[in-house]
């Protein structure tokens, strides 16, 4: 089974396939990562694998996180993470350094990370509102939302707007996945995978990628055939 | 190796490195490969040289020339493994880096000087590639 692993966004740049197209990738660094423990129904009540990635001076870690990541006989992770396993498989164990070599036989992937902070956004940037028309007497609202529906007590909303309602507010910096990303190449000494496309986050950020859980419909079709 | 660096490292071995010399007022021949169906042709396109711009993997060309008396532009990426190959025509003189002036000129005025000048260090360079 795939493991899924930590890695560090480095940036995007582009290749020529086999048919000489442009393909736009991202570049990730994919760990090593270290299996720091192993999730057992027993002890835990579920069946996990927790991966640590990247270095932390240990002056800086705390002391339960190091006895922690020493367990597994490795220096102090920075960032952990874990991703569920079936029961009674033993393909992993504490220890074991995972590689983007091990992501060998991946063909897509889903990558999470944290976007890129926007701030305070409109509707239109955040939402993806159309915005009012650029003219026929629309004056200083050319971005603005619309409508945002009556106050009113007889409409059964009780006076106010609907919670939930799309408006205006801090958008970005939130965890994003990309699902079902080709994987353009490996390359395993220098640990490297590129994907097809754009992932979350900017450069130099953590990134979390996994074999894809289920692929879009058409990408399907196209990975069978 | 800096991030920047190792980007840039991915993508050496598509760069093209046999490339004859050529620069902005140049005319040259541009040999793309065009796939229709199974077949597999190339096609010439001849014209000035008008812009070159992007680095390493990204760099693009801009070639132009008049067609029925219609100005006609096509821009390449230089590194494409669709373009089989260039050639240099003929050595143009041209004193800015981007000559979309052309664009705006008609008849005769649209041709560039030949570059009598200061052709020494490109004497006897290759031409094709």
């Amino acid at each position: 089974m795939a493991p899924t692993m930590l890695g560090k966004k480095l940036g995007m740049t582009r290749v020529y396939d086999e048919d000489g197209k442009i393909v736009p990738v991202t570049v990730i660094e994919l760990g090593p990562c270290v299996v720091t423990q192993l999730r057992t129904p027993e002890r835990d009540g579920y069946s996990a694998v927790q991966v640590g990635f990247g270095e932390k001076a240990p002056r800086n870690a705390t002391i339960p996180m190091i006895g922690h990541d020493a367990k597994a006989g490795t220096t102090p992770k920075r960032f952990h993470a874990e991703f569920r396993v079936d029961e009674g498989d033993a393909s992993f164990e504490q220890g074991q350094v995972l590689t983007a070599a091990d992501m060998a036989d991946v063909k897509f992937v889903d990558v999470s990370g944290v976007s890129k902070g926007k701030g305070f956004a409109g509707g239109m940037k955040r939402h993806g509102f159309k915005g009012q028309l650029a003219s026929h007497g629309v004056e200083r609202k050319h971005r603005s939302p619309g409508s945002i529906g009556g106050h009113a007590n007889n409409a059964g909303k009780a006076g106010r707007i609907k919670k939930g309602k799309k408006m205006a507010g801090r958008f970005g910096g939130e965890n994003v996945t990309v699902r079902s990303l080709d994987v353009v190449k490996i390359d395993a000494d220098r640990n490297l995978m590129l994907v097809k496309g754009p992932v979350p986050g900017a450069n130099k950020s953590l990134v979390r990628v996994c074999p894809s859980v289920r692929l879009y419909k058409g990408k399907a079709a196209a990975a069978a055939g | 190796m800096g991030t920047q660096q190792l980007l840039e490292s991915l993508t050496d071995e598509q760069i093209k490195t046999d490339l004859p010399r050529f620069d902005i007022g140049d005319t040259i021949n541009v040999h793309a490969r065009i796939v229709e169906g199974e077949k597999e042709r190339v096609q010439v396109f001849q014209g000035v040289l008008i812009s070159r711009k992007g680095r390493g993997i990204n760099e693009m060309i801009t070639v132009r020339r008049i067609v029925d008396n219609i100005g006609v532009e096509r821009t390449w990426p230089l590194n494409s493994p669709l373009i089989a190959k260039f050639e240099v025509v003929r050595r143009g003189d041209a004193r800015r880096a981007k000559l979309y002036f052309l664009r705006d000129r008609v008849g005769k005025s649209r041709r560039l000087r030949d570059r009598r000048r200061g052709m020494k260090h490109i004497e006897g360079m290759k031409t094709v590639h």
